[in-house]
């Protein structure tokens, strides 16, 4: 039968629902921004966006925190790779995933030496932010 | 023509554009988020791709013009051309880009142009495509009936 959201329920099952948690959007692309948005906005109400490494960075310092921050690689200012290893430097212990569009083979070692948990390639959809949610969960 | 006419018309249309390789499953993807919190979700951010892209395709078009193209420029373009089309599921245009940034790599000027030529086709192609999509939306909530679903796998 035809009708909104008749195929959509059962897709969209919240993981850890009794568990809220933040995240952080950091990219550069306002279309990337929306997409990722509206995608965890199905898990989570608690969602901000900026633009660059160093909005993020400066977030963060100024005393905001966040459960996982889904960061760019490629940006202006500062990159995904930098934001990562200041972040770290400062003690940040959120989850941070590095969200990319290139090969995602040959940047795995940087992302993960520069601190971060886990990468995906851009752009996120539902699959992976479930898998991602549920092995967060398993560790916890 | 009735409602349940007109959405079996969109299914089919959705679908033909699915089989031609015009979109892929991203655009499912992006229709997926679509609900009642976010219901024009799917036309803002199609609207979001059509202004960067041209805002892009032109910026491509000047760069190539020039004495001495700046290839690593007309690379930076292309980049992120290819990643907005890939996010709104617009797969003959992001196949254009990987192809076209060989052509940077190799700084070859006339496979460029070549390349943009196509580029371009391709995306009026979907643009065109994806604005009838949108007015067989239209027309079937006018008429006081629901867009219907496409399921992921069929």
């Amino acid at each position: 039968m035809f009708g909104k959201g008749a195929s959509s329920s059962k897709s969209m099952e919240i993981i850890g629902s009794e568990k809220k948690f933040s995240v952080l959007i950091v990219d550069d692309d306002p279309i990337i921004r929306k997409i990722h948005s509206a995608l965890l906005s199905k898990f989570t109400k608690e969602i901000q966006e900026v633009k660059n490494g160093k909005e993020a960075v400066d977030l963060c310092r100024s005393g905001a925190s966040f459960d996982i921050i889904f960061m760019d690689k490629e940006m202006p200012i500062m990159t995904g790779l930098e934001a990562t290893k200041e972040l770290r430097a400062m003690g940040v212990n959120s989850t941070i995933v590095g969200v990319t569009s290139c090969d995602l083979s040959s940047e795995r070692n940087d992302f993960i030496a520069a601190g971060q948990n886990q990468c995906y390639e851009k752009p996120l959809t539902i699959e992976k932010i479930k898998s991602l949610l549920s092995e967060l969960n398993k560790n916890n | 023509m009735e409602v349940g006419q007109m959405q079996r018309r969109l299914i089919e249309y959705t679908k033909s554009l699915f089989m031609e390789g015009i979109l892929d499953d991203q655009f499912l993807q992006l229709q997926q988020l679509q609900d009642e919190s976010n219901p024009d979700f799917v036309v803002e951010v199609v609207s979001l791709f059509f202004q960067d892209a041209e805002r892009l395709l032109n910026d491509i078009t000047s760069a190539l013009d020039q004495q001495s193209v700046d290839f690593p420029k007309v690379d930076a373009h292309v980049h992120q051309l290819k990643g907005s089309s890939a996010s709104v599921g617009a797969q003959r245009v992001k196949n254009g880009c990987i192809a076209f940034r060989n052509f940077c790599e190799e700084q070859n000027v006339d496979g460029s142009l070549r390349c943009l030529q196509q580029i371009k086709q391709e995306y009026y192609h979907v643009k065109n495509k994806l604005e009838a999509l949108f007015r067989l939306e239209q027309q079937i909530v006018a008429a006081g009936g629901s867009v219907p679903m496409m399921e992921l796998s069929f």
